[in-house]
């Protein structure tokens, strides 16, 4: 018993500089973390924020939620985040994908280098910048992009403004700005490929595309897959940097997400209990997405986080 | 590496297929690099150039009155001014905690016992968040609306950099640790002397996504900051570039003449794009090795 608890105590002492390491991290997570976390009950009240987070406020039940599904901004704001995040969960991992086997064909060094340095470029403007550029040259009076249409004698659209075009233009333009970027992943898997296995396939008369094909792809499978599952956790983060920066009001209809959504209901004419709610169904509906997925990815490829 | 034997010999197919390959990689490259030089060429040309529409690579009729009216704006500097004390204050911030939280919970269970709770504790952030609102009241009633600490501290503690260093540090051999325990040092000096001079390299993975965070970041300012005149340079770009309204009624009168907004616009795009493509070598090469050392592991 006496020796149990000085072994106790020594491991306490020995073990006290990690507790107080952690100490100012666990604070500051627990603070603007776990109490937004607490916060979350603002769903279920009708909110005066002037009484503050924690002040006596009237609860509401689910008021706030049948709130949203009468009406109609919130719909069109979750169907546009869905169709627009699995869009570029596809997209984002097929484009990487395929530039990764294409630039591991390259055989010039100098070649592969130049183009890795640029496409991965876009990806480090943070999405004010990247927006105020495509905003210039998609613009359809004087953008680069209108004039080069031009030329070839088609007229040019207007990307941004259109309801039918700015869905596909969010897509695209966010597969532009980052699928350098995602081919990393890939160029890294493929580095793990046994080479023997090119060797055999030189050996029995394969071609270039037929490796491609039946070596590097199937090589890489895996870790396709696995990044596929892990995208799944962010079905409903459609993109809120770009969006807002791109977004007007003429194309809220087909480029609303809930996000942005949030944003205006919320801290622009301040109704926090609607907004709240929103926010709980998003962090709900994620949460799970992200657990299924970590959990598949756990199970089925081994992957750990930590 | 398995180029080299494909030296055997290189059939027709073969070299339209290189042909075709690169060409295509660099089509794609240039889809990135173009955007770019055409808001340099756009803000080097005169403002009559720009709006007939004769600018597409190239400077026309080459003009620096952009970007001496930019520059010579108090706002921009303020702004950019913010944006580096942010990034100076964010980034030891960020890799402060990074690394004292990292270092315990790379430790075995065995040796330190609280460590799974604390790391699921962490864990649990990346799962669940309080979403805009509840993040919002929390950070107002912690009394720091309006102040530069407001963009520092709820992202004080970057989960994804604390896995990505703790699994950097787990890879450290623990003979190097039991034989500083022995010659009496604690475990600060071993974190301090040992474990941070040998992890240099993911060290520096670490800082730069913070630094790429602080620099990008925008919407923070926005809705923390309540006086544009302090917003961090992101936020006031986002009030100058896409906030077409305020854009307009921010020139005067004068500088239209010889200037216009587009001008402006990409002077302002290019000069704030500067140091992020000044770092970008060093970025792009310690980020390479960050994503594959941080998401493709097993």
């Amino acid at each position: 018993m006496v020796k149990n608890k000085k072994s106790g105590i020594l491991k306490l002492k020995k073990e006290l500089p990690f507790h107080l390491m952690l100490l100012p991290g666990i604070l500051i997570t627990f603070i603007f973390s776990y109490i937004p976390m607490l916060g979350m009950k603002i769903a279920f009240q009708k909110f005066i924020p002037a009484k503050g987070l924690f002040g006596d406020q009237i609860w509401n039940g689910l008021d706030n939620f049948t709130y949203l599904i009468n009406m109609p901004g919130a719909m069109t704001a979750l169907k546009n985040t869905i169709i627009i995040a699995f869009w570029k969960i596809i997209l984002g991992i097929i484009i990487p994908v395929i530039v990764a086997l294409m630039l591991n064909e390259v055989r010039s060094s100098k070649l592969r280098r130049s183009v890795q340095t640029a496409i991965y470029l876009p990806y480090f403007l943070s999405w004010v910048i990247f927006a105020g550029i495509l905003i210039d040259i998609l613009s359809p009076s004087g953008g680069v992009v209108a004039q080069m249409l031009r030329v070839i004698g088609v007229d040019p659209p207007f990307f941004l403004g259109s309801n039918k075009l700015f869905q596909p233009t969010l897509i695209w333009t966010d597969i532009w700005k980052s699928f350098g970027f995602g081919t990393i992943v890939y160029l890294a898997a493929i580095t793990g490929v046994d080479t023997s296995l090119y060797e055999a396939a030189t050996m029995d008369g394969a071609g270039r595309l037929q490796k491609m094909w039946h070596i590097t792809l199937p090589g890489i499978r895996m870790v396709v897959v696995l990044m596929s599952v892990l995208a799944l956790g962010n079905v409903l983060n459609a993109g809120f940097d770009q969006v807002q920066n791109l977004i007007s009001p003429q194309v809220y209809s087909s480029g609303d997400i809930l996000d942005t959504f949030i944003y205006r209901i919320g801290l622009i004419d301040a109704q926090f209990g609607p907004a709240t709610a929103l926010g709980v169904f998003k962090s709900a509906v994620s949460c799970l997405f992200i657990s299924v997925s970590y959990y598949v990815a756990y199970k089925f490829f081994d992957y750990r986080i930590f | 590496m398995k180029k080299s034997k494909s030296k055997i010999k290189t059939s027709a197919g073969s070299k339209i297929f290189t042909f075709i390959n690169a060409l295509i990689l660099i089509l794609l490259a240039l889809i990135c690099i173009l955007p770019i030089i055409n808001v340099l060429a756009t803000s080097l040309s005169s403002n009559t150039a720009v709006a007939g529409g004769k600018v597409a690579f190239w400077p026309v009729e080459f003009s620096l009155e952009s970007y001496k009216y930019v520059l010579g704006k108090t706002a921009f500097w303020r702004s950019m001014g913010v944006t580096i004390l942010r990034c100076i204050l964010g980034v030891s911030v960020n890799v402060f905690l990074c690394v004292i939280s990292a270092y315990p919970l790379s430790k075995s269970n065995k040796r330190f016992h609280g460590r799974t709770a604390y790391t699921w504790f962490f864990f649990l952030t990346m799962l669940i968040n309080g979403g805009l609102i509840p993040t919002f009241m929390t950070v107002k009633s912690a009394g720091l609306l309006g102040s530069i600490w407001a963009l520092i501290l709820p992202g004080a503690v970057p989960v994804f950099s604390v896995v990505l260093m703790l699994n950097f540090f787990r890879a450290v051999p623990e003979e190097l640790e039991e034989a500083a325990i022995v010659d009496g040092a604690s475990q600060w000096q071993i974190l301090m002397k040992i474990f941070i001079p040998i992890s240099k390299a993911s060290m520096a993975t670490v800082c730069l996504f913070a630094i790429v965070f602080h620099w990008n970041s925008w919407f923070d300012g926005i809705i923390y900051i309540n006086t544009p005149a302090q917003y961090p340079l992101q936020s006031y770009l986002n009030t100058v570039l896409i906030d077409a309204t305020t854009a307009t009624s921010a020139i005067d009168m004068d500088a239209l003449a010889l200037i216009s907004d587009r001008t402006i616009k990409c002077a302002q795009i290019f000069l704030s794009m500067l140091p992020i493509m000044a770092a970008y070598p060093f970025l792009q090469r310690y980020f390479v090795k960050g994503m594959t050392l941080g998401s493709v592991k097993g």
